[in-house]
């Protein structure tokens, strides 16, 4: 499904991201920028601060009813701690957020994230629109399933 | 000291005053030739990173005031022209090339490839973990261990990094900074270990706190628990480790974070002129400690605005020193920096590329007259750097130091119409934000609050969008954009760096005298009861008993708790 063939779906209540940087990682640069686009674009956008645990991101996007999580790590360690977010999800029997992936990674890395369930992942000199017909996408699988409708 | 809340807005006004600009006959020449020539040349937009508008042309009535006096000689207040009196031509920079990663074994034996090759002064870079004072066994630090720098858990791991380098011998930068004090505190017990005495010891630790708030984001406490450490190993240094930095008060970290090059000067000074005032307030004078403290900038892509920032850098510096801080001693008033090129210049895409935006970056740095420079290598928007892209890295310093020839005289662009103009102009921005910092309730204050850090994000954000708007040309991004570019080979960390370092760190915990661990943790914890303690004594004696950074750290977790940033966005 193309991006925004749906956008019915988000009339009364908008694509809801939550931004977050699990792990030990303080480059938050871009993830500032991504939440002034997205907040642009018309999102309700969430932000989970400096250093949550893979079990603070789930829980905060459990309790706020987010469509996508969007993770960010700049500091190599996304094979390791993006799992760790998706396990729990699993774990925790959640299909309906979506969760998106970028920063620093490599190439060889995206197909072993993608089988998680975390797609995107998007490097340095992405496109803002990109990501955001990425995100209003997976958001539209999300949003489909809460309401029952996928 | 002089009152502040004055000090900024008249300097402000006066500089303000300096820069009006009237030429007459570059105003008829603009009409006559200009206009005749290229009618049409006023459309489009020319600014910096700093958002100032760049004329087609600079002239001798751009220049206001006493030139010279505001140039000074080379060595010569206020020092616009470089601190030294002959520049390169007595001793190049100190080429300091970055470099971490992994076991202290695999960083201990790319430190000796860069001795080898000609590096004069190491720098090292620690990994996550390390930086936020976790060990390496901790849940947090799982697939993080030796992956952005060097892995130091305890005094062990310090042993094997400086493991046959005589610290008598070289000069060491350490970029750490909320658990600076732990790591220094190591350093010297290692010192001591190779029999140095402490008083020969010389290089930096960064602990510069202040720009962690601001933009590098990696704290353990509340700003006021961090700024007590770094009063103390002031206070400690002065007295006992003359040739140590405890500080280096770096701008690197607020541009990255997206600042701009006027933003980066203003914030960094005014961070600086916090350390200088916490100096006066342990009962220091601005002469005994602040001769000790350095700076380190960023040199990013626009060549001129950083030249001009550099020069506006150390004028202002001197100039505050001298005026409002009572410096009488010319080498307290003289700004010695460290540059390193732009890591966000660097491209993902056709990362070849990266050597020449490098070059101009590291040209800039030179011009703008630094005292040591690490040039970024190619493949850094990947990875940390592959061992042949550092080479590149540190031949690029080589060929500008001894092949460009523009290392030859001093300061070659001073007196160029626009490089004086824009350092003018820097100068005036620079001191308009420090009026508005006052105004704002000083930096901590502005920090605390979020002023600074959204002042940043709302310029990096702009600069994201005139990016995506082609404004702003990235090449290879937005511009000569090549389709299913070849991957390139980059380094990769192996898992195995975390099993070793969790082993030694087993074998530590299993062998150490617990006793000595307990007495040393409970005193360390009574000084830091005690704002009138140096702690400095009680963390050389608690790494001695190898008690790891963790379990330093965490005395001060349970004493003062952690720190939650302002909402910014």
């Amino acid at each position: 499904m193309a991006a925004g063939k749906n956008l019915s779906l988000f009339r009364d209540k908008p694509v809801k991201v939550l931004l977050a940087k699990p792990g030990i990682d303080g480059h938050d640069r871009g993830m500032f920028v991504l939440a002034k686009a997205f907040r642009d674009a018309g999102m309700d956008v969430l932000y989970a601060g400096l250093l949550p645990t893979p079990e603070e991101v789930v829980d905060t996007a459990i309790n706020e009813d987010v469509d996508v999580i969007a993770l960010s790590l700049l500091n190599g360690a996304h094979l390791v701690v993006f799992k760790k977010v998706a396990d729990l999800m699993k774990k925790r029997g959640i299909d309906d957020i979506a969760i998106v992936g970028g920063g620093t990674i490599p190439d060889a890395d995206k197909p072993k994230l993608e089988k998680l369930g975390i797609t995107g992942n998007y490097g340095p000199g992405t496109p803002l629109k990109t990501i955001i017909e990425h995100i209003i996408m997976r958001a539209e699988e999300a949003r489909s399933r809460k309401l029952g409708i996928a | 000291m002089v009152d502040s809340s004055s000090f900024w807005s008249e300097k402000l006004k006066n500089i303000e005053e300096r820069n009006k600009s009237e030429d007459p006959q570059y105003k008829k020449w603009k009409k006559e030739v200009l206009e005749k020539w290229n009618p049409g040349s006023e459309e489009k937009e020319f600014i910096n990173s700093s958002g100032i508008p760049i004329k087609e042309l600079y002239v001798p009535g751009d220049l206001h005031g006493d030139l010279n006096e505001r140039l000074g000689y080379p060595g010569t207040f206020p020092f616009t022209r470089g601190i030294y009196p002959d520049m390169y031509r007595g001793r190049l920079w100190t080429m300091r090339m970055f470099s971490g990663f992994g076991t202290p074994e695999d960083t201990n034996r790319r430190l000796k490839y860069l001795i080898q090759h000609g590096e004069s002064g190491l720098s090292i870079a620690f990994d996550m973990p390390t930086l936020y004072g976790y060990d390496c066994n901790n849940e947090r630090a799982e697939g993080e261990v030796g992956k952005c720098g060097v892995n130091v858990s305890t005094l062990k791991d310090m042993e094997v990094l400086f493991d046959g380098i005589d610290l008598g011998r070289v000069s060491t930068s350490m970029t750490i900074n909320a658990p600076a004090i732990v790591l220094l505190a190591m350093y010297m017990a290692v010192a001591k270990k190779q029999g140095v005495p402490l008083d020969r010891i010389s290089g930096t630790v960064q602990a510069d706190i202040l720009k962690e708030y601001i933009a590098q984001k990696e704290w353990i406490f509340p700003p006021e628990v961090h700024l007590r450490m770094i009063r103390d190993m002031m206070v400690f240094c002065t007295e006992s480790a003359p040739r140590w930095n405890y500080i280096s008060i770096s701008g690197y970290h607020i541009r990255e974070a997206g600042a701009s090059a006027v933003q980066e000067l203003a914030f960094t000074l005014a961070d600086g002129f916090h350390y200088v005032e916490m100096g006066l307030n342990a009962g220091l004078s601005a002469d005994d400690f602040a001769p000790r403290l350095s700076f380190f900038f960023n040199s990013s892509i626009n060549f001129f605005e950083e030249i001009a920032k550099m020069r506006a850098a150390r004028r202002i510096w001197a100039t505050v020193l001298k005026e409002k801080y009572g410096a009488r001693n010319p080498r307290t008033m003289m700004l010695k920096f460290h540059t390193q090129t732009s890591g966000y210049t660097l491209t993902w895409q056709q990362p070849l590329n990266n050597i020449i935006r490098t070059t101009i970056e590291a040209m800039a740095g030179v011009l703008g007259g630094t005292q040591s420079l690490h040039t970024n290598s190619y493949d850094e928007a990947w990875a940390l750097p592959s061992e042949n892209a550092v080479k590149v890295a540190l031949r690029t310093q080589q060929i500008i130091a001894e092949e460009s020839g523009i290392a030859d005289t001093v300061d070659p662009l001073g007196g160029s119409y626009y490089v004086e103009w824009l350092t003018d102009e820097m100068e005036k921005q620079a001191y308009s934000y420090f009026d508005r910092i006052e105004k704002a309730g000083g930096i901590l204050k502005a920090i605390k609050t979020g002023y600074i850090q959204k002042e940043i994000a709302n310029t990096s954000y702009r600069r994201q969008l005139r990016i995506e708007e082609g404004k702003e040309i990235m090449v290879g991004v937005n511009k000569y954009v090549e389709e299913n570019e070849p991957p390139i080979k980059i380094l990769r960390i192996s898992k195995k760096a975390q099993l070793s370092q969790r082993k030694r760190l087993n074998d530590v915990l299993a062998s150490r005298d617990q006793e000595k661990v307990r007495r040393s943790l409970e005193r360390l914890e009574d000084a830091m009861k005690d704002e009138s303690v140096n702690l400095m004594p009680y963390m050389i004696e608690a790494v001695e008993s190898y008690a790891t950074i963790e379990e330093i750290s965490n005395i001060g977790r349970r004493l003062y708790g952690g720190w939650k940033e302002p909402v910014i966005v």
